[in-house]
Formats: structure tokens, C-alpha cells, sequence
């Protein structure tokens, strides 16, 4: 009837379907084996006295299969769900498996082991942050390329970065760079304000929207004003930064190496630019202000 | 070519008259071939090429025809003809309420209230700490070197196997002020993440077409005084609020006598990097005899200002994809903007522009 010698017999002289061959040895394939190899010791087709333990979602269960339940399969192997603790399973193993082969028992202890290391690893590894490959599809990274390029035709970056620095230049924002002729600079400055003042007029309408251009940049010189203000806010507590502009005409002696603020028209009004807001909103000039020193580069 | 039939079938008909009538009417119902209906290879591309050159020679009339007007326009003292302008994606722009408007007082106190005004306002002193991915390799350190030329008070530390949480803790203990992270992907920097600190946004931009210093021809090198920025294009709120981000990573108090000025112009959502060095000129043109205003100097040297540039530096342009409030954290932050990909695309919802 279950005469393990024959099945053995058969199935290993013939055909496994559970056996896989590689260079280093014979493997087992049934899910039910406890050591994975293909052994006459380990095959559980061919041993009908059985046991192994097995991993359900992180539980492990002790399956035993004895000789008495040979003839009905579906009712083969018992099951015993096993703690967590690793002690106590073990206890579990030696009360179920008391009178089986210490051999087996052995193997099934190691097998145990074996899990809840790797339970452990899974878990630890399960909570460490690892960065996930996201991919991008062929045609979208082709389209993105193409944009760009196109984008990059119409921005036209250099140009607008010598129009943008040409303005500050005229603005003044520069104090002091040496690297050219003082009187034709200022010469072609004044020039280049009195062609522009008349369009300035027309513009300001429209500077609304494009305002994007420049709002950023005057917070840049803002900004760099404030550097100087800097000194006098904490000098003379003054929060307000409006009302800064103000006390500095009457005290352009405490300056130090920067000779002015720069960002004054020569037509008598004053741009304030009020920290982050777009708007140039323009503020008549006190009788002071003809007295400030214009700006000597 | 069916005209050449039926006129082949015309003479080979008997009877003249009918044939040739019918001859007559056909042409007209018959439907225009368009060129690339003709199977024959080379009868198709010399008719193709015939109309290439028809519309060539139409063009040139044209052309001619604006310029002599124009030309008359201005002998008669008259305005010359509206020149045309070319439809651009720029110029065609519809403007939707995500626009920033001058008068926006939402905007301004918004500004002060978010996370770079400490910055902005040179309460604290912008500080960078530069770190890779996990596994850096090719352009990477060279990539990163050449950041930490750009952006002054920069520096590096190597990734490690840090998770990049605990570097935000880590930076944050050390008083950083953003973090930028730079990720290779295929040995090519391929993305940069932004992150503002003590809880800044974290802003995630696709990098691409990256250009180092050594190719660049005629590079100049830059020295380490503090940068001009010059932001373009920020029109929007979410470019705004990218604009002022960018802006929190370099020194509020630019020194003019160095000269470098480092742009970050924004382009149909890319953001183009470019860093140089300028110098100011003066040109001396001779003005030219077609303006009419300019008959009085006709003959004498204009002199003009200009601008020269020489880059320095890498140059790279960038594309935004998320910009997550509070520092990184992509399971539980709430995103501000994600790069969706729509079917139809369409240019009026640029969303940095």
C-alpha cells in the first residue's frame, strides 16, 4: 500500500516532477519539504511520517502528516499555527513531534530558525525608505525635449540678460564698476533716459502683467539697499523700511564706503519700491532731495 | 494624371466632336490630385517640386511687394503699412487669474508670511548644503562642483546611506537653510530637489540638458564674489512663489564689483540656469541711412552702451515637477502642484509663466 522504499524508488530512478536539477545538486520543489533538497530522508512523498513548518502573511505553521491519514489527501497534513516568540515555538514543536525522529525534529528546528531570521530582515527591511524607480514614458520624455528646445529658440537668453543689465545700469544700480569711461557713460546715460522717458509714459500702463520681469529684480535692488539700510536699522531701530529712505537723505554722513542710493531719476520724482510689491508707485520728492549727492562713478 | 488619360482617350476616339466635348466638361468636375496621391516616385516629386517653387516664387512677390510699399510709404512721408507680426505661443497668451497683478495685496502679505521672507529679508544668511543620490557616478561630482562655484556659502557633504529625512533633521540642527539634491539617473544628473528649511516646500525639477564649464567654449572662470540674480518670467503664483525660492538660495546683498550675474529665465514652464561674467561697453555705431529721423547725424559714429557677456559655469535648464509644502516627505505632504499630464495640451495653462 504507502511503501516508502518503492515510492522513493520510483520517483527518484524515474521521474520528479518536484526535482530540480542545477550544477550544484538535486533541489525540491514541494512546497511541503523541509530542507529543500532531494533526499530520500527529505522527499516528502517518500517519507509518510512528515513535518515541516511553513510561512502564511508571517505566521508560521507546523504541518504533520502521519501514515494513518495516507489515503485521504485532503485531510493529509495537520496543521499547528506557531507563536511568534521563538522560544515558545520551539516548545510547541518538542510537545507536538515528542516521539517523531530526532533527525527530522532537528531539521525542522532549523528550518524555524531559518524563518524567523528572515521574518526579521522582511520586516526591518519593510521599514526602511527605499527610493522607488518611477518610469516615464518614451514619447513624453521625446515631447518634453522637443519643447524645450523650442522654448529655448524663443527665450532668447542672452539677449534679455544684456537688456536687463543695460536697465540697471541706467537705473543706477550700480555704484561703482570701473572698467569704463566716465564721461561717455554718463554722457550716454543721460541720453538713454531722455529717449526713454517719453516712452516710459505709454509703458506703465502696461506694466501690469509684465511686471513679473521686473518685480523680482527690483526687490534685488531693494535688497541691496537694505544691505546699507542694514546698519541703520539696527542702528537706529527703525522698522518701518519706507520710512528708512527718508532718514537716509538726512544722514548720508554715516554712510560708509557706498556713496548714495542710486535709484533716483534726474526728473524729480522717486520710484519707492516697497519691499515685494509690484507696484512703482511714485512718490514726490522732498526739497532734500536736490541736495543728495548724485551718484559719482 | 487622369487628365492625361481621358485626353489619351480622347484621341483615340472616333468621333472627334463628342469626345472632345466631353474633354472640355471634365476638367471641370474633375477634383484637384494632391501631389501625394501620385504613386509614381518620380513623377510625384517633380510635381511636388513644381509646387514647392510656385509657392516660392508666390513669396518672394509677396515680399517684394510689402518692402516697395513700404519704402513708398516712407519716400511720401506717410506710415508705412503695419508690419506683421508672427503668432507666438508668448504673444497669443490668454492671462488667467493665476497671474500675479502688481496690485495684489493678497500677494504681498502672503510674502511675508511664507517661508523665505526670513531669508529675503536678510534676517539670516542664506546656507546650502549640497548632497547626491544614492549612488553618484559620471557628471555627478563634476556637476556639483561646479554648483558649489555658483552659490556662494555652498557646501557638500557625501549621501551616505542616510535616509533623507534624518539629512533634513541633520541640516536643520546645522542651521542650514535649504538643502539641494541631486539625483543621477543612467550616470547623468538627471533631477534636482529643492528643499527650503526649517519647513520649506520642497520643490522637485527635472534637470536636463546639462552643459559643463569645459565644454562651453571661451569659458571664463568665476570668482567668488556674490552673484547678481536675475529671475524672468516668474508671472504666476506658483512661479512667484518658485521665484522667490530660488532666490532664498544665493546672498540678498549681490557685490557689484564682481560682476557675475547668474539668470534663471523662465521659458513656457523651463526654467533656463545661466551663469556670467558682463561687462559694460561702449560701441561705436555708425547709424544707419535708413531711419529718417536719424538724417541729421547721418554720417557721424553713434555711440551706444552695451552689455557683453561671457559664460561661466554650467548651464542647465530645469522643469518643474512637484512643489510639496513642509519639507520632504512624498507618503504624507500635502502637494501644493503636481505635473499632470493632459491629453490636449494646451499653452494657456503654463503654470510658471
Amino acid at each position: 500500500m504507502q511503501n516508502d522504499d518503492v515510492i522513493w524508488d520510483v520517483i527518484r530512478h524515474h521521474h520528479c516532477s518536484y526535482m530540480a536539477k542545477i550544477q550544484t545538486g538535486n533541489f525540491c520543489r514541494n512546497p511541503y519539504n523541509v530542507t529543500g533538497i532531494c533526499n530520500r530522508s527529505s522527499c516528502p512523498l517518500a517519507n509518510s511520517r512528515y513535518a515541516t513548518i511553513r510561512d502564511h502573511d508571517g505566521i508560521f505553521y507546523l504541518y504533520m502528516k502521519t501514515i494513518e491519514r495516507a489515503h485521504m489527501p485532503n485531510k493529509l497534513w495537520e496543521r499547528v499555527k506557531l507563536p511568534k516568540n521563538y522560544m515558545k515555538a520551539l516548545e510547541i514543536i518538542d510537545k507536538h513531534l515528542e516521539y517523531w525522529p530526532k533527525l527530522l525534529v532537528h531539521k525542522i528546528k532549523q528550518r524555524l530558525t531559518k524563518m524567523t531570521q528572515y521574518r526579521i530582515r522582511m520586516v526591518k527591511l519593510s521599514k526602511k525608505v527605499r527610493e522607488k524607480i518611477m518610469t516615464v514614458p518614451r514619447k513624453e520624455v521625446k515631447r518634453e525635449s522637443r519643447r524645450e528646445e523650442k522654448a529655448l529658440r524663443a527665450a532668447q537668453i542672452e539677449n534679455v540678460i544684456e537688456k536687463e543689465l543695460l536697465e540697471r545700469l541706467n537705473k543706477g544700480v550700480y555704484p561703482d564698476i570701473c572698467n569704463y569711461d566716465e564721461e561717455i557713460f554718463n554722457k550716454l546715460l543721460d541720453k538713454n533716459k531722455e529717449e526713454e522717458q517719453e516712452e516710459e509714459e505709454e509703458e506703465e500702463a502696461e506694466v501690469e502683467y509684465v511686471e513679473g520681469d521686473y518685480e523680482l529684480e527690483e526687490e534685488e535692488e531693494l535688497e541691496e539697499d537694505i544691505e546699507d539700510m542694514g546698519d541703520f536699522l539696527k542702528a537706529n531701530n527703525f522698522e518701518d523700511i519706507e520710512g528708512d529712505e527718508d532718514d537716509l537723505e538726512e544722514q548720508p554722513a554715516k554712510k560708509k564706503a557706498y556713496v548714495s542710493y542710486p535709484l533716483k531719476q534726474d526728473d524729480g520724482t522717486e520710484k519707492v519700491r516697497r519691499k515685494g510689491k509690484k507696484v512703482v508707485v511714485e512718490v514726490e520728492r522732498d526739497e532734500d532731495m536736490g541736495n543728495r549727492q548724485h551718484n559719482v562713478m | 494624371m487622369a487628365k492625361e488619360k481621358k485626353r489619351k482617350a480622347a484621341e483615340e476616339a472616333v468621333d472627334g466632336d463628342d469626345y472632345i466635348e466631353r474633354e472640355d466638361e471634365k476638367p471641370k468636375k474633375q477634383k484637384l490630385i494632391l501631389a501625394s496621391q501620385i504613386k509614381n516616385k518620380e513623377k510625384r516629386s517633380a510635381v511636388y517640386a513644381k509646387l514647392k517653387h510656385e509657392k516660392r516664387v508666390e513669396k518672394r512677390k509677396k515680399i517684394k511687394a510689402r518692402d516697395a510699399a513700404s519704402k513708398q510709404a516712407l519716400e511720401l512721408g506717410e506710415e508705412p503699412p503695419e508690419k506683421m507680426v508672427p503668432r507666438t505661443i508668448e504673444n497669443t497668451r490668454e492671462l488667467d487669474e493665476t497671474v500675479c497683478r502688481p496690485d495684489d495685496e493678497e500677494l504681498f502679505a502672503g510674502n511675508d508670511a511664507d517661508e523665505f521672507s526670513a531669508v529675503l529679508k536678510q534676517q539670516t544668511a542664506p546656507k546650502v548644503l549640497i548632497t547626491t543620490c544614492r549612488f553618484n557616478s559620471s557628471r555627478g561630482p563634476a556637476f556639483i562642483k561646479e554648483l558649489l562655484s555658483v552659490i556662494p556659502n555652498a557646501q557638500y557633504y557625501k549621501r551616505g546611506t542616510y535616509e533623507l529625512k534624518k539629512i533634513v533633521e541633520y541640516a536643520k540642527n546645522k542651521e542650514f537653510t535649504s538643502i539641494i539634491v541631486v539625483h543621477t539617473n543612467r550616470r547623468e544628473p538627471d533631477a534636482l530637489l529643492l528643499i527650503g528649511l526649517p519647513d520649506g516646500p520642497t520643490a522637485h525639477f527635472r534637470l536636463s540638458n546639462l552643459v559643463l564649464r569645459k565644454d562651453i567654449k571661451n569659458h571664463g572662470n568665476p570668482t567668488s564674489h556674490e552673484p547678481e540674480l536675475v529671475l524672468n518670467n516668474f508671472t504666476t503664483r506658483l512661479g512667484h512663489r518658485v521665484g522667490r525660492m530660488i532666490q532664498s538660495l544665493f546672498p540678498q546683498v549681490p557685490n557689484f564689483r564682481g560682476r557675475r550675474v547668474v539668470t534663471f529665465h523662465n521659458q513656457r514652464d523651463f526654467i533656463f540656469f545661466r551663469h556670467h561674467r558682463y561687462v559694460f561697453e561702449v560701441k561705436e555705431k555708425k547709424e544707419g541711412l535708413k531711419d529718417k529721423k536719424s538724417k541729421a547725424s547721418q554720417g557721424k559714429t553713434e555711440k551706444k552702451a552695451i552689455a557683453r557677456l561671457q559664460e561661466c559655469g554650467p548651464r542647465f535648464t530645469l522643469k518643474l515637477v512637484s512643489l510639496q509644502h513642509g519639507t520632504f516627505d512624498t507618503k504624507g505632504g500635502e502637494f501644493e502642484w503636481v505635473h499632470k499630464v493632459t491629453l490636449s495640451h494646451v499653452y494657456s495653462h503654463l503654470t510658471l509663466d
